[in-house]
């Protein structure tokens, strides 16, 4: 299936994630009649068969969601999301920051910057269940993490911490950063949990 | 889980890091009152520094990294990533930030120089650092030197975007002007404007710095921080501008929301509308030899 592929584009990585997509679909077998677009209003949303929420400040772009008018579009939206970092912290029912406005599509509790300051980022090699291939290289940069979900999501990797990828329905969220490398695996499974 | 592995400070954590900043606004804070300021605002991150730029070129004397407690302080108030001046070349100083748990070094002319010979080696630190920058050569030696993030460096506590935009222009121009060399040719500018090779060739495939490319000094009402966006930076910095507005919390506000719709006059003028007195400007003309800031560090 064809797909028009939105990054939320309000602050954050999102050029990578743009990068990242395009070369999922070109992996994929897809053609240029699916598209990758900057998402910053409703209305580009409503275009949008997917939506892909970058990293980036989390207090930064959730403010922004409701500043542009998009909190409650989200919310409505029907396809699937794709969200890393800053992004499962918005995905979260709850997060125990006052100034983040999270849009509760999954039923999960989001906790901050769980692994302490950029000198605790890091990098590993992540067993990752049900992704062929081997285990996943995992960049995480001042990460968060989910501290409860309700027991009928799909945990896909946990660390000491808490679990750092998840997926409900159509959704997807990750702790880690999959666009800051090569490798489109979870990009890919994403589509094809939608269908694409 | 037992990992294999974990690997701390690398480049590509480094870079990353950078990278998350994008589109956003870091703002100059003095203290912890700032700082939350600041992060109420809407800023991707806050830069802690002992006094903003334009009280530095007031006061003269040598202006050094921020007392450690005043770092703690700031890094304690905010949740936002937290980032910290030193002097060109004053590795301790950074040493010190790095232990302290700043997120992101800068590395700045508006600080004192310590060495007028080299900068740090900041591939020996697993902190992040951003450096400034005039033009394409300056911004490669720092990267080759391991700067995470560049920042054009305008003229710092001026008020007077002039010189942010000659230096954004300038590299932005250079880079442009790269794509119609062939590869000799390239090898040769790198010998003129000495830089390494390699980097030249990196920016003329990508269209674009290896590493984030943000805006500063001078930048000081939301259509100055609009305008250094469409000219290709992928955020901004902004020092005294804020702080030194007769409004701070409303041009805080209205600079977040001025990058994030940088093409779009209509918000622009919206939230320039009633803000108050945007900080005393200087005309860069005036500046004595000495005063100016942008030529320290080559």
């Amino acid at each position: 299936m064809d797909a028009n592929i939105g990054v939320l584009a309000l602050q954050g990585n999102v050029s990578e994630h743009i990068d990242a997509f395009l070369l999922a679909l070109e992996r994929t077998g897809h053609g240029p009649s699916s598209e990758v677009f900057e998402v910053r209003s409703p209305a580009d949303l409503a275009d949008c068969t997917v939506l892909s929420i970058p990293g980036g400040e989390s207090t930064t772009i959730s403010r922004l969601i409701d500043k542009n008018g998009l909190y409650e579009p989200i919310r409505q939206f029907k396809g699937g999301i794709f969200a890393t970092c800053a992004g499962m912290v918005l995905m979260a029912t709850e997060v125990a920051d006052p100034r983040i406005h999270p849009l509760g599509l999954m039923d999960m509790v989001a906790d901050r910057n769980a692994f302490g300051r950029q000198r605790e980022s890091f990098e590993t090699d992540l067993p990752i269940s049900g992704l062929d291939g081997g285990s996943f290289h995992a960049i995480f940069i001042r990460a968060p993490v989910v501290t409860w979900a309700d027991p009928a999501l799909n945990v896909l990797a946990r660390l000491d911490q808490g679990i750092v990828a998840i997926e409900q329905g159509k959704h997807i969220a990750l702790s880690f950063h999959p666009e800051l490398g090569n490798d489109t695996r979870l990009h890919e499974r994403f589509l094809k949990m939608n269908g694409i | 889980m037992k990992l294999e592995e974990l690997r701390f400070g690398t480049e590509l954590l480094k870079r990353g890091f950078a990278s998350m900043q994008k589109g956003g606004v870091i703002m100059d804070v003095v203290n912890a009152e700032q700082a939350k300021i600041a992060e109420d605002a809407g800023a991707v991150a806050v830069m802690s520094l002992e006094r903003v730029p334009s009280d530095i070129r007031k006061m003269g004397g040598v202006a050094r990294m921020a007392d450690p407690e005043k770092v703690a302080e700031i890094i304690e108030a905010v949740s936002i990533p937290v980032m910290g001046k030193v002097r060109i070349g004053h590795f301790v100083e950074a040493q010190v930030l790095e232990v302290l748990g700043v997120d992101m070094i800068d590395e700045s002319e508006v600080l004192t120089p310590a060495d007028e010979q080299y900068h740090i080696d900041k591939k020996q630190f697993k902190v992040p650092f951003v450096c400034g920058a005039r033009n394409l050569g300056e911004a490669l030696r720092r990267i080759n030197e391991g700067a995470a993030m560049i920042r054009t460096k305008g003229e710092a506590g001026t008020g007077n975007v002039v010189e942010a935009v000659r230096h954004m222009r300038t590299i932005m121009g250079e880079i442009r002007m790269l794509r119609g060399l062939d590869k000799q040719e390239m090898a040769d500018y790198a010998r003129e404007i000495e830089a390494p090779a390699e980097l030249i060739f990196e920016c003329a495939e990508r269209g674009r710095l290896p590493v984030v490319n943000f805006s500063a000094g001078g930048i000081a009402t939301p259509s100055d921080a609009a305008m250094m966006m469409q000219l290709g930076a992928d955020g901004v910095f902004v020092g005294s501008g804020i702080f030194k507005s007769t409004e701070p919390e409303r041009m805080a506000k209205a600079i977040v929301e001025a990058v994030n719709n940088f093409d779009d006059a209509t918000v622009i003028a919206k939230v320039s509308t009633g803000l108050g007195d945007a900080m005393p400007g200087l005309d860069i003309h005036t500046l004595r030899e000495d005063e100016v800031l942008q030529t320290r560090g080559r």
